[in-house]
């Protein structure tokens, strides 16, 4: 917004006098008005093609006399009386105008709703008992408060596909299918792979994928998100859980650095779905699939539960104690200069500040982390699939993250560096360290969330909390400072990872007044001038802008455009 | 022939202690769960064995088989002696009770002591220590109430439950239970005096003090007994289960067992010194003294007789149980100190005037 | 306003409380003896003597599971019921159907469906939120077991107690 005040025009909605700018959808005016307009084929995101039916409202502007009538008059506030047009408009597609009436609640609106609600449900299933989307599905909510409860429906139902393949993450129902083509204009508008359309005619209308094609681009899981009904379903979450079993949480997504905002449902335990949450700042209404689908490992087989010192050939399970006190024991004899440390570019800025303070009560020699490059996709995924390397710049204070690598391969390979901590992050795998080299080490510990290869050339590996399971904030691609909020509790032993730094810290004789993620916030806020003033609360749910990086998110510049030009609402 | 006599009260003692006491305690315990059920239109254990007959032994069976508990803040060696020192004194006084007149040419009676209510009344007190030790033992603060509550109503009752007999010491000049019996026996039972030399003004005039002493005896003991209406010293409302709060297994079962057992020997008392023992009425089948040869067959009529009368009166016991309610913990004072004690006293006094005119 | 009930002045006798021990004695036994002589009516002996005969229809006995008479499993694994459960008995773990099974159609149908009968208070809450009429509270009573893992009745019970029920509404019938 400029400066200037913007055009402001006066609507009433439901007898409510309210202002608005100039432009504004009708609907999007409803709901800033706290006056809900059940709809379908809307979103703020896509274009309106107005063609579900179910914003139907009833409009009326101020009468315009014939030749010879009186001229209507204002009232004290100024605002003309209103009369009613004898039929409905839809509320997604029209903007408001000056002296406009919507009445929202009238006997009209309420039969319009009635009737489009037995339209829409003359050839719907009823299968809600299966469909995933019972629980979330509007289709549900807006017939109970405006469906007419019995159908006047007595024919055959139009039988159409059923559980059809449409891409290799989705599967279609064409008999749910209501036909508001989100989907199509999802894939056409934003992912830029137009595959899907309506094809026939009449109640005869089914959604299809081009012939020959599938809808495989990596946004496709979007579509059963935004999906009013039960038409499109997650094949990864297809008869998983019931939605309502489910507790939501909001975090972030740490797959890369854009940090999309995610909200993560759990139930006893065990991470069932992610799903992207609103940040007009960060995502938009959008995520990836491949992040949204890497939290399987979370409740798998290998994951680390105990801590373990290695014996001989073989690691044996143990007690943090006990992990704890060998790890002193072995640090005792070597010197500061003669240790490195690597941690990780997926840890908090919490974890990061005790991880300096590691480094500085060890005097420690080397420190880095481990970089993650890969390509833009141009959309959300960043080049960075590391999380939070800026939060590694701005507070482990590393200016280039991974130029040390090579050094402390050298440093070991040359007997300098006997002793090597590596936080939350895979050696072997990642950053291109051999067997050969870690076993010259004196000692080599580990804290990760699985048992990697890397792992099992460690002295001492601790069981380390992962995204899920730890609290903390994060500094993402464009300098954003976000939340990430623990979902659920760690299996077994596990700690979160700033327990454990702590723990080392405290084992090798360093003492500090931590009790939670919390207080090493306050001492950021303390310590570095950036996040002065801050609290996890002010941060909120949505993040704050933090530093400037100079980058931008590909698909949010995209959606700004197409916002100017009037196509979306935003 | 110093064998023989040590060899028959071994016998005497495992047939009538071991043989007759404690299985007439287990039954009791049945009776008490049966009659109770039948004043409450229930029916009561009637699984084990016909008509629920072996249901002590399946209690039985149990209390050996729990896990014997000690809890750890317990005084371990005097929560171990007070169920054995709660159990073991109302055992001891079955001594000196006579059974019956005799068997086989002996007398009916482990110890034929000549203070026989005296040795009932020192033995009995000791029954105390057992509550005593296992309230302070226990360490908590139910137990502790209970063992203060009881030892204080204990010591209490036995100055009237001791007063209340006196008199009938006085008229019988005598402390040999056996003789005691012999007595009733052929002159009318103290409270029945309706044959022999008891049917005259005198035994009539007696039986005044004589049904007032019965009267203060038999609520003492039931005081002496904690049992209803005077079990405050274990009064579930109040204190759990008082005493034996912390007790499992067989130490609780000794509690219980203890009770029972007590019960039987009050009532085996009360029988001797009230009801004529183990005599018939209107002296039918009465030997001519206490050292005179009785056929066998009076023999076991007479030891049939003395059981006859104690479970009539065990029974008694489990009525009035199930019959009053609780006294109120002031009350059962005042009535122990108040009523019964003076009225004890004055049972003497008037007992003894009766018996300088009646001379 | 307390209502003051004043204590009843106690003749001497009645402070003897003798007479009311005989009356009280009295009632005591005569229930007693009215007991001996069987004129007590007194609680069904369970082993012995049985209810079954006389249920009525809305007992509320075990859940079971039921399948109709083309032999489908009528559960679709909704998890309705398992929501609803206020002790929480129910466990089900729902899988889709393979589609080469005859009823492929159905789509869904659950895995594991375990009741666990020493949580069930025998409401009735599945039977009546179940939207396919696959649950129903059965006659059955005496559900007994020797342990913990004995008690729960996995989805084969279920079945081989709820049995095969007719005349439901057959919502996945051809035209579906």
């Amino acid at each position: 917004m400029s400066d200037e005040k913007p055009d402001l025009v006066d609507v009433q909605i439901d007898g409510e006098w309210h202002q608005f700018p100039k432009g504004t959808r009708m609907i999007e005016a409803c709901r800033q008005a706290s006056v809900e307009v059940p709809h379908y084929c809307y979103h703020p995101k896509l274009t309106s093609p107005g063609n579900c039916r179910m914003c139907l409202v009833e409009m009326g502007m101020p009468p315009r006399p014939h030749p010879g009538e009186a001229t209507p008059e204002a009232d004290e506030n100024g605002h003309l009386p209103i009369s009613w047009m004898p039929r409905p408009v839809i509320a997604c597609a029209n903007t408001v105008a000056p002296n406009m009436g919507i009445r929202t609640n009238s006997e009209l609106t309420e039969d319009c709703r009635e009737g489009v609600m037995e339209l829409l449900l003359a050839n719907h299933p009823l299968d809600c008992p299966i469909c995933d989307q019972a629980g979330e599905c509007t289709l549900q909510e807006f017939s109970v408060e405006h469906g007419q409860g019995e159908s006047h429906f007595r024919e055959q139902k139009v039988k159409k596909p059923k559980n059809v393949d449409v891409g290799p993450r989705i599967r279609l129902d064409d008999e749910r299918c209501i036909m508001c083509s989100r989907c199509v204009r999802f894939t056409d508008e934003i992912a830029d792979d137009p595959v899907l359309g309506f094809t026939d005619r009449g109640s005869h209308t089914v959604l299809t994928v081009y012939p020959g094609k599938e809808l495989a681009n990596n946004y496709s899981l979007n579509t059963v998100d935004i999906c009013p009904v039960g038409a499109l379903t997650s094949n990864d979450f297809r008869f998983q859980m019931r939605v309502w079993f489910m507790k939501e949480v909001k975090t972030i997504d740490v797959n890369c650095a854009t940090g999309s905002n995610i909200t993560v449902y759990q139930r006893e335990g065990q991470i069932y779905r992610i799903t992207p949450r609103q940040n007009n700042d960060v995502n938009s209404d959008w995520m990836p699939d491949s992040h949204r689908l890497n939290f399987h490992w979370i409740n798998g087989e290998d994951r680390l539960t105990d801590p373990m010192v290695k014996e001989g050939n073989s690691h044996r399970i143990t007690s943090w104690q006990e992990a704890l006190a060998t790890t002193a024991d072995k640090l005792a004899g070597i010197e500061g200069s003669e240790i490195a440390v690597i941690a990780s570019a997926s840890m908090t800025n919490e974890e990061l500040l005790m991880v300096n303070r590691l480094v500085k009560h060890l005097n420690v020699g080397h420190v880095d982390t481990v970089p993650r490059e890969g390509e833009n996709d141009n959309y959300l995924v960043a080049a960075d699939r590391n999380p939070n390397t800026n939060g590694v710049k701005l507070v482990l204070g590393l200016d280039n993250p991974g130029s040390q690598l090579d050094a402390i391969k050298k440093g070991i390979k040359e007997g300098r560096i006997k002793a090597l901590l590596c936080l939350q992050e895979n050696l072997v795998d990642d950053a291109g360290f051999d067997g050969e080299t870690l076993d010259k080490l004196d000692f080599f510990l580990t804290a990760h969330p699985i048992a990697n290869p890397t792992a099992d050339f460690a002295d001492v590996v601790l069981p380390g909390g992962c995204w899920a399971e730890k609290s903390g904030t994060m500094i993402n691609v464009a300098g954003r400072l976000q939340r990430l909020n623990k979902v659920i509790d760690g299996p077994g032993q596990t700690l979160e990872p700033w327990e454990v730094v702590r723990d080392l810290i405290q084992v090798t004789g360093g003492g500090n007044g931590i009790y939670s993620a919390l207080d090493i916030f306050k001492q950021l806020t303390e310590e570095i001038s950036e996040f002065s003033g801050l609290t996890w609360g002010r941060i909120g749910d949505l993040g704050l802008p933090l530093i400037e990086t100079g980058k931008t998110i590909p698909l949010l510049e995209r959606e700004k455009e197409r916002i100017t030009q009037g196509l979306i609402v935003g | 022939m110093d064998w023989y006599i040590i060899l028959a009260a071994t016998i005497k003692i495992v047939v009538f202690v071991f043989l007759v006491t404690l299985p007439l305690v287990a039954m009791s315990v049945w009776a008490e769960r049966r009659v109770s059920a039948a004043i409450q239109d229930r029916v009561g254990p009637n699984r084990v064995g016909p008509a629920g007959l072996l249901q002590p032994v399946a209690d039985g069976i149990k209390f050996l088989l729990k896990e014997d508990f000690t809890p750890n803040h317990v005084r371990k060696t005097y929560y171990w002696l007070a169920p054995a020192l709660t159990m073991i004194p109302s055992l001891l006084t079955c001594a000196v009770i006579p059974f019956g007149s005799k068997l086989f040419g002996e007398k009916m009676v482990i110890a034929d002591l000549d203070v026989g209510p005296l040795f009932v009344f020192a033995v009995a007190s000791l029954t105390v220590y057992g509550i005593v030790l296992a309230g302070w033992a226990s360490n908590s603060k139910y137990p502790f109430l209970g063992s203060v509550r009881s030892t204080s109503q204990m010591i209490s009752y036995e100055i009237s439950l001791g007063l209340s007999i006196v008199p009938l010491l006085m008229i019988y000049g005598e402390l040999n239970l056996g003789h005691i019996v012999m007595e009733q026996a052929q002159n009318g039972w103290a409270l029945l005096p309706l044959w022999g030399d008891g049917l005259s003004i005198k035994g009539w005039l007696l039986s005044i003090p004589l049904f007032i002493s019965f009267v203060v005896f038999t609520t003492s003991m039931f005081a002496e007994t904690n049992r209803l209406p005077f079990d405050l010293p274990e009064c579930e409302t109040e204190l759990v289960a008082g005493y034996h709060t912390e007790y499992s297994s067989m130490k609780f079962a000794l509690f219980f067992l203890g009770e029972y057992a007590a019960m039987i020997i009050g009532s085996g008392l009360a029988v001797t010194l009230f009801f004529g023992g183990w005599s018939l009425p209107f002296g039918w089948l009465t030997p001519e003294s206490v050292d005179a040869e009785v056929p066998f067959w009076h023999g076991l009529i007479h030891l049939g007789a003395f059981f006859a009368k104690v479970i009539l009166f065990i029974l008694f016991f489990i009525a009035v149980r199930w019959t009053l309610p609780r006294f109120r913990y002031d009350q059962l004072m005042r009535l122990g100190w108040v009523v019964f004690f003076e009225l004890a006293l004055a049972n003497v006094i008037l007992t003894a005037l009766l018996l300088m005119w009646l001379k | 306003m307390a209502i003051v009930v004043d204590r009843p002045k106690l003749k001497w006798w009645e402070h003897l409380y003798l007479p009311a021990l005989a009356k009280g004695l009295r009632i005591t036994l005569g229930h007693f003896f009215k007991m001996l002589r069987g004129n007590t009516k007194v609680t069904m002996q369970y082993p012995e003597e049985k209810w079954d005969a006389n249920l009525p229809d809305h007992y509320r006995g075990a859940p079971a599971l039921v399948t109709d008479e083309q032999e489908r499993e009528r559960c679709v694994a909704c998890q309705l019921c398992e929501f609803i459960c206020p002790p929480r008995a129910i466990t089900i773990k729902p899988e889709e159907i393979p589609s080469d099974d005859k009823w492929a159609k159905v789509e869904k149908r659950p895995k594991v469906f375990d009741i666990d009968m020493i949580r069930c208070i025998y409401c009735g809450f599945c039977e009546e939120v179940c939207p396919e009429q696959a649950i129903y509270l059965r006659k059955d009573y005496a559900i007994t077991g020797t342990s913990r893992e004995e008690m729960v009745h996995d989805k084969e019970k279920l079945y081989e107690i709820g049995g095969v029920r007719v005349g439901l509404v057959n919502k996945w019938n051809a035209l579906k």
